[in-house]
This record gives structure tokens, C-alpha cells and sequence, in this order.
């Protein structure tokens, strides 16, 4: 067959005998039809969730942040540690969309679409965490490079933490964008199907009056080749800058210079783990195991070894370099984290992340659903420890005896967390219910290229 | 006035062969609408590259030049203050401190210009009417649109088109939406 331009020995990416046709019908299905129980119990369970959330957070705001377990010495506790975790998730999204791009890597394709919906959910629920960590969320605009007049200061460009207002904003807006973009052929996609008038509209609006001439794809393929150029260094600064909060401080455990190479890769282990979370239920639910199949699991579970190790060493060089550099604060924090009191979280960390992915060198596990399904919740467990042991466990013994103390949260503190998980989900259930949840367009140019029926595998 | 017709082709294979062949017959193909990206047909409807991704660099060299001078103007020229015995009295020595938002900005810049800049040239915003000639051809159809300058000869351009493996041709845009 034409078109056959890659190599034949790898597996076809997509199964079943497809035709253009039959992956709009499949891909369409979900937002065509009416939403079955199960989808209305998640929903359910996920906005009660995101209400316990809010309810939480209208209680910080009236009764401060005193409502929380932070104290004098743990004054980052819980809710950095959300933040750092959700904006890692938000990595991998980024990575499949742009970093692949690429690399020109295709099994992306079935997979992006999802990824950077999470980017863009994660972003916003880490968001929150910061803005009201500040205890007067309505001073935020403090935050942007207002005159004087506005706030009390101009803001402060030697400060990392202003640096991430600027990474984070950057981040979010421009996955945000694109995202969108690329949601525009589909969304026209889905306008161009639609029997009833006001879907129609609706699509209509929202798909900008998409036309798909050859022009506008030649356009298309260019602006999506230079976002992801942008992206790619863009999703590496942010988690950088992320790492920059701590490694610029002088708190033993914090200020190293590993931090940002070792944040990013943790961001992408933690982003895939949670990518692997979501599709698994989502190509059973949304029944694409055609389009997202055991060869993109097990792919995504490749990357999670390689990530996985690369936290690994990072921990085990953190802990040689404590020791080597002979200071002894870095030492002490060290030590104090593995067998100190917090010495559970970090055994869990250290369980989660560096041995649970090496199971994943065996080919029977990663390309087991169950398995991997089982395997990436730990991941994100042990990801969520890691923030946990990095802040809490270097902040609560510093250089002062006198003002060491130990950090437990408050229900409320758990309650914001919980209602971001809820928030999450929400957005993603909704998303998968008004959005194509796979690149149709972007697919379909590979169908003839690596689809089952196309494709001639073994040496020809 | 030119008489525009469509050819409507199932596969994207079949109307790459028919462009060539069309012109040597002397067709005029306008523009193909397609569900999905084909790639090389650029150049057998005279598309010349896009230049977008210069527009995208100029944004970039933009927004770096801004962060620069804000910074320069917010940090070291309007109101300098001595923080944690760091002071901002030179830009140069302060400046490795400000390369992240630089960096941050240059990048937002970049993408949102060039972003805008795709959606305007190819006039893609909310409230557009897309003009569908053909409901699938956000689906599987491939449309090719054909200029016939010559009323009298459409029925021959028809033929020549239905020749080169079109499924179907209409002489009337079928308005969707």
C-alpha cells in the first residue's frame, strides 16, 4: 500500500479496520451520545468533591490562613506541596503534545489531545494554591508589575517567586492556546455532524468557522511546529523556575543546584503516571482501546522507567553530596529525612518512585493494564511524597532547635486538596463529554501510514 | 466573473494525481478544503511558504526587548531598593536575575503573536461562517474547487474532473452552517 513510509517492523498504531469515516463516528461518539451512569456517578462524586473543595477555601478566605496547619517554621506546608505536584502533572501534556512533536513521534497523536486538557486542568488547580496561600487573594494583582500607586511596590525581578508568576502565567496560557488551536478542525468536525441547530451554533462559535483549505492547514502545521519549538523549552524553564523557589533560598535540602533537572524530570514521571490514570479509564469508558492501545501504554510506561531512574539517581546524588560536601546542617537534613520523624514519607517516596517504575523493565507488566493502571497511582503517590519530604521534612529542623516543631494539616488544608482532585476530574469529565477527545484530524493523516489494514508489518 | 465548481474526491491520494493532470488540461484549481492536513500539495496550488514563523521571531525579539526595558526601568531606573543587601544599582549585574521573566516573556510573546497572527490571515475567529461546500469535508470528502472562466465550458470541466477520479462534482456550494 502507498503511503507506507515507516518502519515495518513497528507495530500499526492503529487497529481495527478504520476508514476516515469510521474514526470521525468513533472519535464523535462520546460527545454525540447521551453520557451512560458511569459517567454520571464519576460526575457526581467529582463535583460533590469540588464543592467540599470550595467550601474549604471560602472558610480560608473568611478566617485566614491561620485555618491551616502552617506554622512559624513549616510555613510552606500542604498547599505547596499541591502546587509543585499539580503543575508536574501538567508537564507531561506539554512533553507528548510538543516535545514529541519533535521528535516526530506519531503515537502522540492519540494521546495529546487528552494530555494537554490535563495541562491545562493541572495548571489551574495548582494555580489556586499560591493565589491563596497569599491570605488576600483579592491583593493578587499585587503580583503584576503594576506602578507604585497600584500596590505598595514595583513587584521584585530578583525574587524566584516572581518568576513564576511569570512562568506559570506563560505556561497556562500559551498550552492553553495551544491546545485550542489545535481543537479547531475537530470542533468543526463535530459542528458539521451536529443534526440540532443550537449544537450547531454553538460549534460553529466555538470552531471560529473553521474551513480546512489547504492554505489554512499549510498555516495550521506551521504555527503547531513553532508553538511546539516554544513549548519545548518553555515546559523545561517552568518546572525549572518551580525548583528556583527553593534552590535559591539557603534552607539545607533546598539549595542545591540538582534541583531543577531533577524537577523536571520528576515533572514528567509525575505528568505520565497521571496521563497513564486517566486513559486507561478513559479508552475503556469512552471504548477508543483501537486508538489508544497496549503499544501507547506501554511507550508511556518506557518514558516512566527513564523518568523514574532519573529521579532516582537525583535522590541518591542528593544524599552523596549531603554527605560529601560536609557541611553539616545538609547533612542533618538529610539524615533527619530519611530516619527523622517524617522518615515514613520518605520510605513511601523512595518506594513509590524509584521501585515500583523498575517493575516496568519486565514486558509482561508494562504492557499489563491492571499493572500499569496500579503501578501509576503509586507513582503519583509517591510524587505527592516527594513535594511532601522536600518541603516539610527540610523546613520543620532548620539552622534554630529552639523553633523546631512538627507540621500536621488541618481538615481544611486536606478539604482545598480533595476539591482540586474533584476540580480536576469535573473539568476532565466535562471535556470528554464537549470536546473530541483524540487529535481526529491529526490521526487521520497517519491512518494510511500505521493503521492495521494499511500497514504491511515484517521485513518486506 | 468566474464560474467556481467543486470536485469531490473520498481519497487524498486519488486528488493529488488529479491536480497535475487537471492543469496540463488547463483547470484552474483554486484551493482544496480537506479534513485533514495533505502534505506536498502546497506546491501544486501554488502556495508559497508561509512566513509565519518570522512573524512569530519579530514577536519573540519583541517581547525579550520589553522584558529588558521593563526590567531595566522597574528594578534599576524608577525605584531601586537594596533587598537582602542585594542592590539593583547596575542593570548588567542584576541581569542574570531577570533572564527567567525575559525568557518567559519572549516565549509569551512568540506564541500568542504568532497565534493571532494565524488566526487573523486565515480568518479564523468566532462568528466566522465557514463555507461548507460539501458536509464532510471536516469528515472524509476532499474538496477541490475549480475556476471555470468561460461559462459555456463548464459541462467539459465537469467531465475532466469526473475523468480524473472525482466521486462527485457540484457546480453549487452546498451552504452549511
Amino acid at each position: 500500500m502507498s503511503g507506507n513510509n515507516e518502519a515495518v517492523v513497528r507495530d500499526p498504531l492503529i487497529l481495527g479496520k478504520k476508514t476516515y469515516h469510521q474514526m470521525t463516528e468513533d472519535i464523535c461518539r462520546p460527545i454525540e451520545g447521551k453520557a451512560n451512569k458511569m459517567w454520571w456517578v464519576a460526575f457526581s462524586v467529582a463535583f460533590v468533591t469540588m464543592i467540599w473543595g470550595i467550601i474549604c477555601l471560602a472558610y480560608t478566605v473568611g478566617n485566614g490562613i491561620g485555618s491551616w496547619g502552617a506554622n512559624k517554621t513549616v510555613g510552606w506546608a500542604w498547599d505547596i506541596t499541591n502546587f509543585v505536584w499539580w503543575i508536574g502533572i501538567g508537564h507531561a501534556g506539554t512533553l507528548i503534545s510538543a516535545i514529541l512533536l519533535l521528535f516526530r513521534q506519531r503515537w502522540r497523536m492519540s494521546i495529546n489531545r487528552s494530555a494537554e486538557a490535563m495541562t491545562i486542568f493541572a495548571v489551574i488547580c495548582a494555580g489556586l494554591f499560591p493565589v491563596f496561600h497569599t491570605g488576600r487573594p483579592w491583593l493578587d494583582y499585587w503580583m503584576l508589575p503594576l506602578p507604585n500607586q497600584f500596590g505598595s511596590l514595583w513587584v521584585n525581578f530578583n525574587s524566584p517567586l516572581l518568576w513564576d508568576v511569570f512562568a506559570i502565567s506563560t505556561y497556562f496560557s500559551v498550552s492553553l492556546v495551544f491546545w485550542y488551536l489545535g481543537l479547531l478542525p475537530d470542533l468543526a468536525t463535530v459542528r458539521d455532524r451536529c443534526i440540532n441547530p443550537t449544537k450547531r451554533f454553538i460549534y460553529g462559535i466555538l470552531s471560529f468557522g473553521w474551513k480546512g483549505t489547504a492554505r489554512d492547514w499549510h498555516r495550521f502545521e506551521e504555527v503547531s511546529l513553532v508553538l511546539a519549538g516554544l513549548s519545548t523549552p518553555l515546559v523545561l524553564s517552568v518546572h525549572t523556575i518551580v525548583s528556583f523557589d527553593f534552590a535559591t533560598s539557603i534552607v539545607p535540602g533546598w539549595h542545591t543546584t540538582i534541583f531543577p533537572p531533577y524537577f523536571v524530570a520528576g515533572a514528567i514521571f509525575s505528568g505520565f503516571a497521571m496521563v497513564l490514570t486517566l486513559m486507561i479509564i478513559a479508552r475503556k469508558v469512552l471504548n477508543l482501546q483501537e486508538y489508544i492501545t497496549i503499544q501507547h501504554i506501554e511507550l508511556m510506561n518506557k518514558i516512566i522507567i527513564l523518568t523514574g531512574s532519573i529521579v532516582g539517581v537525583a535522590y541518591t546524588t542528593e544524599f552523596f553530596i549531603a554527605w560529601y560536601s560536609g557541611v553539616q546542617y545538609e547533612s542533618y537534613a538529610f539524615i533527619n529525612r530519611a530516619t527523622g520523624p517524617y522518615w515514613w514519607a520518605y520510605w513511601s517516596m523512595m518506594t513509590c518512585n524509584v521501585v515500583t517504575p523498575q517493575l516496568f523493565w519486565s514486558k509482561k507488566i508494562r504492557t499489563s493494564v491492571m499493572a500499569t493502571f496500579i503501578i501509576s497511582i503509586f507513582v503519583n503517590i509517591g510524587m505527592w511524597f516527594e513535594r511532601f519530604v522536600i518541603i516539610v521534612t527540610s523546613l520543620h529542623r532548620d539552622f534554630l532547635p529552639s523553633s523546631w516543631t512538627m507540621y500536621s494539616p488541618t481538615y481544611i488544608e486536606v478539604g482545598i486538596f480533595v476539591g482540586t482532585i474533584g476540580l480536576f476530574f469535573t473539568c476532565f469529565l466535562l471535556f470528554s463529554r464537549v470536546f473530541p477527545v483524540i487529535a481526529l484530524a491529526e490521526l487521520k493523516s497517519i491512518l494510511k501510514k500505521t493503521g492495521n489494514q494499511y500497514k504491511k508489518k515484517g521485513i518486506l | 466573473m468566474a464560474k467556481r465548481i467543486y470536485g469531490i474526491f473520498d481519497d487524498e491520494e486519488v486528488l493529488m494525481h488529479a491536480i497535475p493532470s487537471l492543469k496540463k488540461d488547463g483547470v484552474v484549481c483554486k484551493d482544496v478544503q480537506s479534513p485533514f492536513p495533505i502534505h506536498g500539495i502546497e506546491p501544486l496550488l501554488n502556495i508559497p511558504r508561509t512566513r509565519i514563523s518570522i512573524a512569530s521571531f519579530l514577536y519573540g525579539i519583541s517581547g525579550t526587548s520589553f522584558a529588558l526595558w521593563m526590567t531595566w526601568y522597574m528594578m534599576v531606573h524608577d525605584w531601586p531598593i537594596n533587598i537582602g543587601g542585594k542592590p539593583n544599582f547596575m542593570f548588567y549585574m542584576n541581569l542574570p536575575a531577570f533572564i527567567p521573566v525575559t525568557f518567559e516573556l519572549t516565549v509569551f510573546c512568540a506564541a500568542h503573536g504568532m497565534a493571532l497572527t494565524f488566526l487573523l490571515r486565515s480568518k479564523l475567529l468566532p462568528g466566522v461562517t465557514a463555507p461548507v461546500p460539501h458536509p464532510r469535508i471536516t469528515d472524509d470528502k476532499f474538496v477541490l474547487h475549480v475556476d471555470v472562466k468561460d461559462e459555456s465550458k463548464v459541462n467539459d470541466v465537469v467531465a475532466l474532473i469526473k475523468k480524473s477520479g472525482a466521486s462527485d462534482v457540484l457546480l453549487n456550494s452546498m451552504q452549511f452552517s
